[in-house]
């Protein structure tokens, strides 16, 4: 048993936790700060597979960005009632686990029957820089990236527009 | 070496434990979060086989999912903040006009 895997098995058993503790804490805002645990978790582990470029990616716009907005949105509401995450097991919850185990036992009876890759290819070791990754970017996937743009444009304006106060409700504004 | 296996089978089990997320919770902010920790496994699964495979597309997909996940959360918040603002209420078993 060599440190790598060591490491790569306690980054596991974190990773594996915090999502747990994501989905049974009470309070919004502790599982946001699980979430954004879960998420640093992983970007290590991107860096387990040489992909530098994705990993610091993952911090700053998930942990970073994404997150803030999460964070921001549940202190805009002042959610810290804690009435709606009881996390009571009723007929319902208990058949939505059996059918995740189900799943969950699907997907690793089939990854277990094909998978054989046993290490890193040679290449990869040059594969995930910023360099690399942007030559690629431009060149192969330039009509995907251009039409990003656009995509997130109009998540900008559906966003405006969808949290806006409507002014011109009523004769008197609200 | 780290068997390609290991890194599936820990995204098969935060993408079913985000499923099971989705399936039980009623507060539609920690579904949303549910939502990002299944997308997360996904890319780890794709960054996993890009590796191990040697083919970069892997990682240039990852970069979209990323995009395409900051686009979702931002419109998904903005459909959150406007329910609250109409029903007072995330929980999402009280929103249920659509409901035939």
């Amino acid at each position: 048993m060599n440190l790598e895997l060591v490491v790569f098995l306690i980054l596991a058993v974190a990773a594996v936790a915090s999502a747990i503790l994501v989905i049974t804490r009470k309070n919004p805002v502790t599982s946001a700060l699980y979430l954004v645990l879960n998420l640093f978790i992983i970007a290590i582990l991107y860096l387990f597979l040489r992909a530098q470029f994705i990993a610091i990616i993952q911090i700053t716009v998930y942990a970073g960005a994404i997150m803030v907005l999460f964070l921001f949105v549940i202190m805009l509401l002042n959610l810290g009632d804690d009435r709606l995450l009881k996390w009571k097991l009723n007929s319902k919850r208990t058949i939505a686990l059996l059918l995740g185990l189900a799943l969950l036992g699907e997907i690793l009876y089939y990854v277990m029957s094909f998978v054989t890759m046993s290490g890193l290819s040679p290449n990869s070791e040059s594969m995930g820089t910023a360099e690399s990754i942007g030559k690629i970017l431009y060149s192969n996937y330039l009509f995907p990236f251009e039409v990003t743009s656009i995509l997130l444009l109009a998540a900008i304006v559906g966003a405006i527009f969808l949290a806006k106060r409507r002014i011109s409700e009523g004769p008197d504004g609200e | 070496m780290i068997p390609l296996d290991y890194y599936i089978g820990l995204s098969a089990i935060l993408f079913v434990i985000g499923v099971v997320g989705v399936l039980t919770l009623r507060n539609a902010i920690v579904i949303f979060m549910s939502v990002e920790l299944m997308l997360n496994s996904v890319n780890l699964a794709l960054i996993a086989f890009s590796a191990y495979s040697g083919d970069p597309a892997g990682q240039i997909l990852v970069f979209f999912v990323i995009a395409v996940a900051a686009a979702e959360s931002a419109v998904g918040l903005a459909i959150i903040i406007a329910l609250f603002r109409n029903k007072l209420t995330v929980n999402i078993d009280e929103v249920n006009v659509l409901k035939w």
